[in-house]
């Protein structure tokens, strides 16, 4: 058998409308994977020390506030810097279109938008960590 | 109601037939107000139609509050930006990017008095969504009041200070439970006795049902975190008939039409007995829970988004079926970005269309006698009840927050929901049902980078400007009073006169008190 996918759900910025991130978590966690929840108000600093401590092969960054291109970028620096490429980022909450094509292009994984279904995001997950293998 | 001068006194149907006030009996306006707190309802008074709004910079809400008193609007609601309700100034580390995003930026009583400039506050009745730095913001909106020749004792409005509800389910606290229950409790003390007419509180559960409780929960949180506020008011020294007419109540209006409406009557009927029995209130406007509402933004969906002209425009009329005495109607667009000029529009047509046009406002509790409404409000009320009497047991809202008890059952019950969503129990249309490919584009609003520059400049500019020797006494003598026993709103109002930021006063009061982390559970 496959040892259990590890992902790091987080809440970066100072929003606290954790809904989201928490039903994600859920449904991850009932998927079979290892999650850990970072909690609210994580700086970027925060969120690339705790993946590498936990060793997780998925960021799951939940974004409701807009700070989305404050933040995402400087994850993505920080996970680069510490040769952390290989994990895989994706990206959930408000982001409008246009703004998710630049996320992409900075090396986020996927985009999920409102309405997003969760069996898709776990689909995702699977096959994004097993393509990083 | 205002009616123009084509509008009869009596109201009639469109064929002509005469309409009593209200049909059946006990009448609205009679304890225990399940059928509403005013006899004549919205022929007397219409609801207020109160948009909530602010983005980007003072100026920029500023011309928005114009435009929208210029289109009928008849009061203001302040959305601050998330730097603002987390109490950092602009040009703190962690509002990087969050600048004016979520809603407007106030770090001084320079932005405040932009913001209402031009705006008279003794004739617009103002809402402000604020919570943990409320003490600030409504300092500085008396300051305002100050240098506009307005006395204290004509503002009208509403705070929101409600800080359990951000501990149950927003998350913008800064202090620990007791200490901000304190300021929460200076609020009150302060505007009982100097801004009589003013409500320093509303008491929300429009946040909890966002987080995604279900409406028994937001009716039970929210009315025992009115309990606990009602507690810590007696406890200052308070007389219950004081303060408990100025108490005044925020829900939310969700998509199932008939519980919600069974939702805010039973709500009427469960505070008209807790204040009656439990706290021995006789003045008659301690018993009547008036309260806003507005429409659910979690139900609005990204997908087919003019799909949200018509939620929000049901979720409208059960908020006015249930006699609110006030409504936000959201935008078609906010689920992707704030709202465009267009959709805020467009919302606040949808109210005047149910006022003037459907004819509901024309007799009180119009479902007042269905068998089905009647037994569902005795249902809500009883399940209410029930999750009223755990947390009692608990030893109150406090301990009951401190074991995670809310947030437990709000996070299993938007879980459950989720997975209706997605084995299409719940159906959800354009989303889960009659989805199309091909979506139509919105223009939505942008909030540009320059906000965020012009905010960090303002406040490093005002830093430069003021008097610092002042501005540092009235911080220092307000850090006094907060590891004293006094109430510190008559500090923090020196503070904010003499140009303390809203980081400043919140880092000072966060000297005393300490921070606050929750224990996330999933």
């Amino acid at each position: 058998m496959d040892p259990k996918i590890r992902v790091l759900v987080a809440k970066p910025g100072l929003d606290g409308h954790d809904r989201g991130a928490k039903v994600i978590a859920r449904a991850l966690r009932d998927a079979g994977m290892e999650v850990i929840y970072t909690g609210l108000r994580q700086t970027p600093e925060m969120i690339v020390n705790a993946a590498l401590q936990e060793d997780v092969q998925v960021i799951g960054l939940s974004i409701l506030s807009g700070a989305h291109n404050a933040i995402v970028p400087r994850v993505m620096a920080m996970l680069r810097e510490k040769e952390m490429d290989d994990v895989v980022v994706v990206v959930g909450g408000t982001v409008p279109d246009d703004d998710a094509v630049r996320l992409k292009e900075l090396g986020v994984a996927a985009v999920f938008q409102p309405g997003a279904a969760l069996d898709d995001i776990v689909a995702f997950v699977k096959s994004a960590v097993r393509a990083a293998v | 109601m205002k009616r123009g001068a084509s509008e009869t006194a009596q109201p009639r149907t469109l064929s002509g037939i005469p309409l009593e006030s209200h049909y059946g009996s006990p009448a609205p306006g009679e304890y225990p107000y399940t059928r509403g707190i005013h006899a004549a309802m919205y022929r007397a008074k219409l609801w207020t139609m109160r948009q909530f709004s602010g983005f980007a910079t003072p100026e920029e809400t500023n011309a928005r509050y114009r435009y929208l008193l210029a289109q009928g609007q008849s009061g203001l609601s302040v959305a601050f930006d998330l730097p603002t309700l987390m109490g950092c100034d602009p040009d703190d580390a962690a509002a990087l990017g969050e600048v004016g995003k979520c809603g407007v930026s106030i770090a001084s009583l320079a932005d405040m008095e932009t913001l209402f400039d031009g705006i008279p506050l003794d004739k617009v009745s103002v809402s402000m969504t604020i919570n943990s730095p409320a003490p600030v913001l409504f300092a500085m909106y008396l300051a305002v009041a100050e240098k506009q020749g307005v006395p204290f004792e004509k503002l009208n409005g509403t705070l929101q200070n409600d800080i359990l509800k951000e501990y149950i389910a927003q998350k913008e606290f800064l202090y620990p439970p007791r200490p901000s229950m304190r300021l929460v409790t200076d609020v009150v003390e302060y505007a009982t006795r100097h801004v009589p007419k003013y409500n320093p509180i509303s008491i929300s559960g429009y946040h909890i049902r966002e987080a995604g409780s279900t409406a028994v929960q937001e009716l039970a949180f929210t009315l025992r975190d009115g309990i606990e506020y009602v507690e810590w008011a007696l406890e200052r020294g308070l007389a219950v008939d004081e303060f408990a007419p100025r108490l005044s109540f925020f829900f939310n209006a969700h998509s199932d039409f008939f519980e919600e409406i069974a939702k805010y009557r039973a709500a009427r009927r469960i505070w008209a007995r807790f204040m009656r029995e439990r706290f021995g209130a006789q003045d008659e406007k301690s018993w009547k829970l008036r309260f806003h509402t507005q429409t659910a933004g979690c139900s609005l969906t990204w997908q087919q988004p003019y799909n949200n002209v018509v939620r929000t425009a049901l979720q409208a009329l059960a908020g006015v079926m249930g006699g609110t005495q006030s409504l936000h109607t959201n935008s078609l667009d906010e689920a992707y970005a704030l709202p465009s000029e267009q959709a805020v529009t467009l919302a606040l047509r949808t109210q005047q269309i149910i006022a003037h046009e459907s004819g509901v406002a024309a007799v009180a509790d119009p479902l007042g006698g269905s068998h089905y409404v009647e037994a569902l409000t005795d249902e809500v009320e009883r399940q209410a009840l029930e999750y009223i009497q755990r947390i009692d047991e608990m030893g109150g809202m406090i301990p009951a927050i401190e074991r995670n008890f809310p947030q437990g059952e709000i996070a299993e019950a938007s879980y459950q929901y989720q997975k209706r969503v997605e084995s299409g129990e719940q159906v959800i249309v354009g989303v889960n049902r009659y989805t199309q490919d091909d979506e139509p584009k919105l223009e939505i609003l942008k909030i540009d980078q320059a906000a965020e520059q012009s905010q960090v400049e303002k406040v490093a500019g005002l830093r430069a400007r003021r008097d610092a020797t002042r501005t540092d006494a009235a911080l220092a003598a307000l850090r006094a009073a907060a590891e004293s026993h006094l109430n510190t709103m008559p500090l923090i109002l020196n503070a904010v006169r003499a140009y303390a930021t809203t980081g400043e006063i919140c880092r000072t009061l966060g000297g005393v008190f300490g921070g606050w982390q929750e224990r996330s559970v999933l």
